[in-house]
């Protein structure tokens, strides 16, 4: 495809930096503008030496120049996104928040991707969200009676910088509204634990459920399906655990691989919300592009 | 005469021993016994503190709610606590609902690297005007020099003070006197210490651990507590009595409460041979259960279970890698 869609970040943190990365490969995202607070960050270097337009002017440059960006990654908090997100509304920008804001739609491109390609703000839940949504919808589209869901990731602890560290009440509470939102089960409970095993361990999502009665049988080709969707746009997506069930109790357990662009391969939290981010950007790209052929 | 605040986990601790399922009315009788005895500190509710009922560490019998408010309603001298792991417990859900219940003392704990996490929970217990420690758990997986500078972070967030937990019960006397001495020497507040009996240590440690300054001793009747037990407060406090360190606790009354307790504990603890592999291991003692159980099922020697959790340093709160490390040598057995 020649014509790419120009998009921006804002904070210069591991996501922002890695969601770099990533856009380099993409061949319908372009990376126009890198924004943070500090030119002097290590990711400001990094956007820098590949020579992408950098800025410290942090939302500003954007008021400034409305024009730069057609979609915008929010990769700082969620206490900023909350002051960008009307700003960007008004721009006319399309944003994909990185931040546990609870403000856009709740995206997991595995499940609801074409409905969030069309949104305008799409929060992009968590890293153990994007991880076990997935396989809880699953578990929630085989047995409608699920009464409990309830998510367990555990994370390298070189893996969570200091904004994760900050924000675990934030992670706990935009996890267990998107397994609401997507799962429809009401009853849910997200938990995390930060690990500081050396050498790193991976990035490892639990998935318990409570199910009277589970024929595993039943589960065992929705979940590979599911997994192979995923695995389109996160290549470290793969089951550790294969469903085992007792005592009314059934857990599944996932291990993500990073792709170790900025981080190492141990951070698949880091990698697994930023592959899903890039693919519903994409997704916003393609119907970008389509509007504007229509128009011509 | 050195003073020591005695903190009963009885009602917490002793949860992870019958796998969360202490009711009401065995709340309600040991605390009314605990606080007859003098005790400090109460602490109640799941073994692993609030907002961590779940299918990932354990499904409790009664509520956060139910147990603190049942607490409570029993107490008056004795100030009610509760242990708070970040991660599992937020501070709108779960400590601001304790908060409300009427909790005094708030434990806020993390993995002994990971002070950081505890920052906001931390505050957010001092802004509102209550009593608040840090806790360092599986305190003996990193060296004397990042503990104490774990500890410091904590104080510096406005932690009272900070309790190192032996949460495998893998400490000698001496890894005691190393660490105390440490954290004595460079914390303003309380250093407190948390022992397990796993090697049969807990209350020779707890004593050293007094004998170096520390001046907050958790300990449980009967010795009641995940995997091999924790400190035995009885035997705690009548040598506290005998080496003059003042506990406020009435021996005799420690002693009836200890017979209240009796009521509720299906099996003493014991340092069965599962829990010295645990202890040996540095594996959290709160696995115990949950290993014997997995291990039946899988048909796998819990002994080797708790040697490869050790090899893979897991922590307190991954309960899922026990079913992992049990079906890998179950593959590998068959």
């Amino acid at each position: 495809m020649k014509n790419k869609i120009k998009v921006g970040i804002i904070g210069s943190g591991n996501i922002g930096t890695d969601l770099l990365m990533k856009i380099q490969r993409s061949n319908i995202l372009e990376c126009a503008i890198f924004v943070g607070r500090n030119l002097n960050s290590k990711g400001m270097k990094v956007a820098n030496k590949a020579g992408i337009r950098i800025s410290d002017k942090s939302i500003q440059f954007f008021i400034d120049e409305p024009d730069a960006a057609d979609i915008v990654f929010d990769a700082t908090t969620a206490e900023f996104h909350k002051k960008h997100a009307p700003i960007f509304a008004d721009l006319g920008i399309k944003v994909v928040d990185m931040t546990p804001s609870k403000i856009g739609d709740m995206c997991v491109p595995a499940i609801n991707l074409e409905k969030c390609a069309n949104s305008y703000n799409v929060n992009m839940v968590t890293c153990g969200g994007q991880a076990s949504i997935p396989i809880a919808y699953t578990i929630a589209q085989t047995y409608p009676s699920v009464k409990y869901i309830e998510v367990v990731s555990v994370i390298a602890s070189k893996s969570a910088g200091p904004g994760t560290r900050d924000n675990l009440d934030e992670y706990i509470e935009n996890t267990e509204s998107g397994l609401k939102a997507l799962t429809g089960c009401e009853h849910v409970k997200a938990i995390i634990n930060l690990n500081p095993a050396d050498p790193s361990i991976d990035m490892q999502t639990s998935i318990f459920a409570k199910i009277e009665n589970c024929d595993l049988s039943l589960l065992d080709q929705p979940i590979k399906d599911m997994v192979e969707v995923i695995q389109k746009y996160v290549p470290g997506y793969k089951v550790a655990i294969e469903p085992v069930y007792e005592n009314s109790r059934l857990m599944i357990m996932i291990r993500v691989k990073g792709l170790g662009d900025y981080l190492p391969s141990y951070a698949g939290n880091l990698d697994i919300i930023n592959c899903a981010a890039i693919s519903v950007a994409e997704a916003m790209a393609v119907n970008i592009l389509r509007g504007r052929s229509d128009h011509v | 005469m050195s003073k020591v605040l005695i903190s009963d986990s009885t009602l917490r601790d002793g949860n992870h021993a019958v796998r969360h399922q202490l009711n009401r009315y065995d709340i309600a009788s040991y605390a009314k016994a605990a606080e007859e005895a003098g005790i400090g500190v109460l602490e109640v509710g799941h073994g692993n503190g609030l907002g961590a009922n779940s299918m990932q560490v354990g499904l409790a019998k009664e509520s956060d709610t139910t147990v603190l408010e049942t607490a409570r309603g029993q107490l008056s001298n004795t100030l009610l606590g509760v242990h708070v792991i970040p991660g599992f417990a937020t501070k709108e859900r779960d400590i601001q609902n304790a908060i409300d219940i009427g909790v005094d003392v708030f434990r806020i704990a993390s993995h002994v690297t990971e002070a950081d996490i505890t920052q906001r929970h931390i505050s957010y217990v001092r802004e509102r005007g209550k009593k608040v420690f840090g806790v360092l758990m599986m305190s003996h997986m990193a060296d004397v020099e990042a503990l104490v500078e774990e500890a410091l972070k904590m104080e510096y967030y406005g932690a009272q003070g900070v309790v190192i937990m032996d949460s495998a019960g893998a400490y000698m006397p001496s890894d005691v006197t190393e660490r105390v001495t440490a954290l004595r020497s460079s914390l303003e507040g309380v250093v407190g210490f948390h022992g397990h009996n796993n090697l049969s240590l807990a209350v020779a440690n707890s004593l050293e651990a007094i004998k170096c300054g520390a001046s907050m001793i958790d300990g449980c009747a009967k010795g009641f507590g995940a995997g091999a037990g924790n400190t035995q407060l009885e035997p705690l406090i009548a040598l506290c009595e005998r080496l003059g360190y003042e506990t406020d606790v009435d021996l005799y009354k420690m002693l009836d409460a200890s017979d209240v307790a009796k009521e509720f504990i299906d099996e003493i603890p014991t340092i069965s041979p599962a829990s010295i592999i645990s202890g040996l291991s540095g594996v959290f003692s709160g696995f115990l259960k949950r290993v014997e159980v997995v291990s039946k099922e899988f048909n796998v020697d819990p002994r080797d279970v708790f040697l490869r959790l050790g090899e893979l340093k897991v922590v307190a709160g991954q309960e899922d890698m026990i079913v992992k490390v049990a079906i890998e040598l179950s593959n590998k057995g068959a």
